[in-house]
């Protein structure tokens, strides 16, 4: 967003709809809850008709429909229809997998905007095996439909230590595309992602080089496609000013109807966020404690509360901040002016200087896992996948 | 990218962009993939008109008619559009 509406009350300019964690895919750095298995009992589609209309009467303008995978939602085309009749600019965010030429095209014809296709790698081998399925094939037919069909062409890279050294064949690939946008998205370190953080943290070095491979091709590019880079936030010096914001544009609802200030805020400790089943978004928004707790900036602790950059950043992440320090009113231990950015620069080097050690297999995202994580029995059947090889890293 | 703005040039949103009136923020805004462009008035006025059917010389005239009182117009709409264009919001068909 280039606008946060911080002339007046906040808005939820942006609605993010996890329609689904049912999903196809087990990427290991999922942004998904561990606890997903939790959210089984989805929102009808009549929840989602009402959910959407009093968020665009509060002046949400941007729809972000995505899971899980959102395409395993059978009333997808229904969905998108409605967001448009209301008025969103519709945004699909997908791995393209459930989806044919059929589906593209009643999607356009349902009014959808824009169709996100997120890969995990530039060539079949490593994007299959993070995947944790035989994907790529698939997703660059899609992605060839999707520009066929005259979409804008976004194609998101999530990276990490296993493809961050291949940023200049990940961008030729997009060029070849023809991608409008391509979003070099840096692994954040919630949930899947902070359980195989040793395994997925790209060392200094590597950030370095792919950022110049990055800016390099920004230049070269530019006027065909937008490349968006952005800095694992684990070698800045400063915080990310993350959802511009809590409670300032994003809103989140889960599967289940959770309503949440960011996809991650879920796992917060003493915060139980309201339900879309139980209350309109109005007074979620507004209201509810759970989304005023981190407004403005009164529940500042120091060195926050003094900082003079407090409005810029607003203290960073407060889930990174309790991941990392266990209090999610701290600052965000990227800050060097927190008082445990030593701490979290010491565990970054270990873990990427030493890789070697830290050897062990990554833990994939699927329910299998989750109901194992929740200490849920695991009536699913399917035999676990075994990770018998190891990645070639670039 | 350095496209000469000529009088005669027509411009056009381009696909990847939508105008809309937004109510609840009391502007125009121009929507692409997961952004926004929060539009000032006369910014507001020039795009709803880059319809690919008028040329820069029907906008001006066009304005002229409905804003009479505006000074330096003209000027306006060729520094809007050329901004228009450098942040790719449009192209040119002629």
């Amino acid at each position: 967003m280039t606008t946060n509406g911080s002339n007046s009350t906040p808005k939820p300019l942006w609605l993010l709809a996890e329609l689904t964690y049912r999903c196809p895919l087990q990427c290991p750095y999922c942004s998904n809850p561990l606890d997903m298995a939790k959210y089984a009992d989805e929102l009808s589609t009549e929840d989602w008709f009402r959910v959407f209309r009093e968020a665009r009467a509060m002046g949400a303008v941007q729809l972000g429909l995505s899971g899980g995978e959102a395409l395993v939602r059978k009333d997808l085309e229904e969905l998108i229809a409605e967001a448009h009749r209301l008025g969103f600019y519709t945004n699909l965010l997908t791995s393209g997998i459930g989806m044919d030429e059929r589906r593209i095209r009643a999607f356009k014809e349902a009014g959808l905007d824009h169709i996100q296709i997120s890969f995990q790698a530039s060539g079949a081998e490593l994007n299959d095996f993070i995947a944790g399925n035989d994907s790529f094939q698939h997703k660059l037919e899609m992605a060839r439909l999707v520009k066929q069909y005259d979409y804008p062409m976004v194609l998101c890279f999530v990276l990490h230590r296993h493809n961050t050294g291949e940023v200049a064949q990940i961008l030729d690939m997009a060029h070849a595309l023809q991608a409008d946008y391509v979003e070099l998205a840096t692994t954040q370190y919630y949930g899947w992602a902070m359980l195989n953080r040793d395994q997925l943290l790209p060392t200094r070095e590597q950030v370095r080089q792919a950022e110049a491979v990055a800016h390099e091709y920004q230049e070269r590019l530019k006027g065909q496609m937008k490349i968006f880079y952005v800095v694992p936030d684990y070698h800045e010096e400063r915080p990310k000013a993350c959802m511009s914001g809590w409670g300032a544009i994003f809103l989140t609802v889960a599967p289940d109807g959770t309503a949440l200030p960011c996809h991650a805020a879920g796992s917060l400790p003493g915060l139980s966020f309201p339900n879309v089943r139980e209350h309109d978004l109005d007074w979620i928004w507004n209201d509810s404690p759970d989304f005023n707790r981190f407004r403005g900036d009164g529940w500042m602790k120091e060195p926050c509360r003094s900082c003079d950059e407090k409005t810029k950043d607003y203290g960073g992440c407060r889930c990174q901040a309790y991941l990392l320090t266990g209090d999610p009113a701290n600052a965000d231990p990227v800050c060097s002016k927190s008082p445990h950015h030593a701490e979290l620069r010491r565990q970054v080097q270990i873990t990427t200087e030493q890789p070697a050690q830290l050897e062990a297999p990554l833990i994939f995202r699927n329910m299998r896992n989750s109901k194992r994580h929740i200490g849920l029995p695991e009536t699913d059947a399917a035999p676990t996948r075994h990770v018998d090889r190891t990645i070639v890293t670039g | 990218m350095s496209t000469e703005i000529e009088p005669t040039s027509v411009p056009r949103i381009r696909t990847q962009f939508r105008l809309q009136w937004e109510e609840a923020q009391g502007c125009h805004v121009l929507l692409y993939p997961e952004g926004m462009v929060k539009l000032n008035g006369p910014a507001g006025e020039i795009l709803k008109r880059c319809d690919g059917e008028r040329s820069i010389d029907g906008i001006v005239a066009d304005l002229e008619t409905q804003f009479a009182e505006a000074p330096s117009l003209r000027d306006d709409v060729y520094t809007f559009l050329s901004t228009a264009h450098d942040n790719q919001w449009i192209q040119f068909d002629a």
